[in-house]
């Protein structure tokens, strides 16, 4: 294993405090914990919250800020934050419109953040929670934990973020976040594993000339591995299981080409390059589109497409300022 | 059947018992799930033991529900919150005794079971640790009921637990990451059915 950190043991503090130490007006670290807020607190609006394992950078404790989150809590590399830790970040941005959690699905991650939101409603606190589900690799059926939250939760924040920044009440920002989720899908692909730091081995293994269609996050296994291909018939493999889930036709999209840690932006625009001509030749219309790091996974090489159908109220969202230290509209 | 004192010791074999088999939980993860059952469990109960001796003087309630915090706090992942529930609720279900007989066990032990279907929206047949727990709740409270003696209560106990991590090798686990890979998941015994097992062995060898 070869990687810039000082001890296993200290990775997600030390990443939190360098980006703190980067970014002081817009963010602040709690004493208790590796949890983000708002360097200023804002009042008069629903708070927003988010996290899950580290090893995501810069999800998610890059977008705290205006018009983003609140706060953002970061566990273990790739294993969810436990529930105290959640509470606490809830109870320093609570307001009195209350608190809307954004959480991936996965089975760890759900429970914590429910744990966390029990513990805030016995103080009175009023808590709402959305799950994102927007991994299209993965079936969803009721056998299984249901789809995997990947990129796509990025809008989440963007647009529940922008909304609450109206002074919105909670059942309306919640509304808004529901709605992202009901019309974002995404998928991915590895060309190399990354490593767990406590782990100190590849999480799976991919020879020289394969990849791994429909990969999660967190390296979990997609729907299948196979030779590598040039990046346009990728990325129309990808495209085509995302376009079969939900009906794009006659839609304007958000896109987003997210890099999963390790790929070069010029792969990622070459990427897009096919991207904008196919939905363009299929008759989508594409309103905006984001090409970057968003939500990687470690040194992993590889990325996700993430396709956002939007409708007016969407779009001005989508537009509202955002100044966070990841995301700045 | 046991009071706050050797409850205190049971924890810390426990304890020890998972920190012997933190490898092995881990590697029966990393078949299935995310390979950190064993790592996360260590964890957390390295983190029960340090809170052993302010244990000495409270009740077998106040005991498990700080276990269950100290477990919740430092386990992560998904049996944080399924470990720290199920201690928490054996610990309210009891409440402040200094002694539990064998029906207290029972009962705290049916809360725990309880807790755990909510905390995970699960139940038995899907490859958990509710594959162990339940099974050998059912042996136990049979056998409790007929011969009111705890100690043959719980061999039955660890009986039907072992057959029933056996059984989750059967079948196809539908929660959790394991269920991401479907079918793929028949053939491996489940880790979490695997530690709930190991528990209950070691309260068996200690009384």
């Amino acid at each position: 294993m070869k990687k810039l950190i000082n001890c296993v043991e200290n990775v997600e503090r030390e990443m939190i405090e360098g980006l703190v130490k980067a970014y002081p007006n817009h963010v602040r670290k709690l004493d208790c914990g590796n949890v983000v807020v708002r360097a200023h607190k804002k009042e008069g609006k629903v708070a927003l919250i988010s996290g899950g394992g580290s090893g995501h950078e810069p999800a998610h404790g890059g977008y705290v800020g205006e018009g983003m989150l609140d706060c953002a809590v970061a566990g273990a590399v790739f294993t969810s934050p436990t529930p105290d830790q959640i509470y606490e970040g809830i109870k320093a941005i609570a307001t009195d419109k209350g608190v809307l959690m954004v959480v991936k699905n996965y089975t760890g991650d759900v429970m914590n953040f429910e744990m966390a939101a029990e513990m805030a409603q016995a103080d009175g606190i009023d808590v709402q929670y959305v799950v994102t589900n927007d991994d299209v690799a993965v079936e969803n059926s009721l056998y299984t934990t249901g789809r995997r939250g990947v990129a796509g939760t990025v809008f989440v924040h963007k647009i529940a973020g922008a909304k609450a920044e109206t002074g919105a009440d909670l059942n309306e920002v919640h509304r808004v976040a529901q709605k992202v989720v009901d019309n974002v899908r995404s998928m991915g692909m590895a060309l190399t594993p990354c490593t767990v730091p406590a782990a100190g081995k590849p999480g799976f293994e991919l020879n020289e000339d394969e990849m791994e269609i429909g990969i999660g996050i967190h390296g979990e296994p997609g729907t299948h591995k196979e030779k590598i291909k040039s990046a346009d018939e990728i990325a129309v493999t990808l495209l085509d299981k995302i376009l079969a889930d939900i009906d794009y036709n006659d839609k304007e999209v958000a896109v987003m080409i997210n890099g999963s840690g390790a790929t070069p932006l010029m792969e990622l625009f070459i990427v897009n390059n096919k991207v904008h001509d196919y939905l363009t030749e299929k008759g989508i219309k594409i309103y905006k589109t984001f090409v970057g790091n968003y939500m990687t996974s470690l040194e992993m090489a590889g990325f996700s497409i993430s396709l956002l159908r939007l409708d007016d109220e969407l779009k001005e969202l989508l537009d509202a300022k955002a100044d966070t230290p990841a995301f700045k509209e | 059947m046991t009071d706050s004192k050797k409850l205190i010791d049971i924890i810390q074999k426990i304890s020890t018992q998972i920190q012997m088999d933190k490898d092995y939980l881990t590697e029966l993860d990393n078949v299935i799930g995310d390979g950190d059952h064993g790592i996360n469990m260590a964890r957390g109960f390295k983190e029960v033991e340090k809170k052993l001796s302010d244990f000495s003087n409270k009740d077998i309630g106040s005991i498990l529900k700080a276990v269950g915090m100290a477990l919740v706090s430092t386990v992560g992942g998904a049996s944080g919150p399924l470990y720290g529930t199920a201690f928490m609720r054996a610990g309210a279900a009891i409440g402040a005794k200094n002694e539990m007989d064998g029906n207290d066990f029972l009962n705290a032990m049916e809360a725990a079971i309880e807790g755990i279907k909510m905390r995970g929206k699960s139940h038995e047949g899907e490859k958990t640790m509710l594959d162990a727990l339940i099974p050998a709740y059912n042996a136990m409270k049979k056998s409790y009921e007929e011969n009111n003696d705890f100690k043959a209560a719980i061999s039955k106990g660890v009986e039907a637990a072992e057959k029933g991590v056996e059984y989750t090798k059967t079948i196809i686990a539908t929660k959790g990451r394991a269920s991401y890979l479907g079918e793929r998941s028949i053939g491996h015994q489940d880790p979490g059915a695997t530690s709930a097992c190991l528990m209950l062995k070691v309260i068996q060898s200690s009384l």
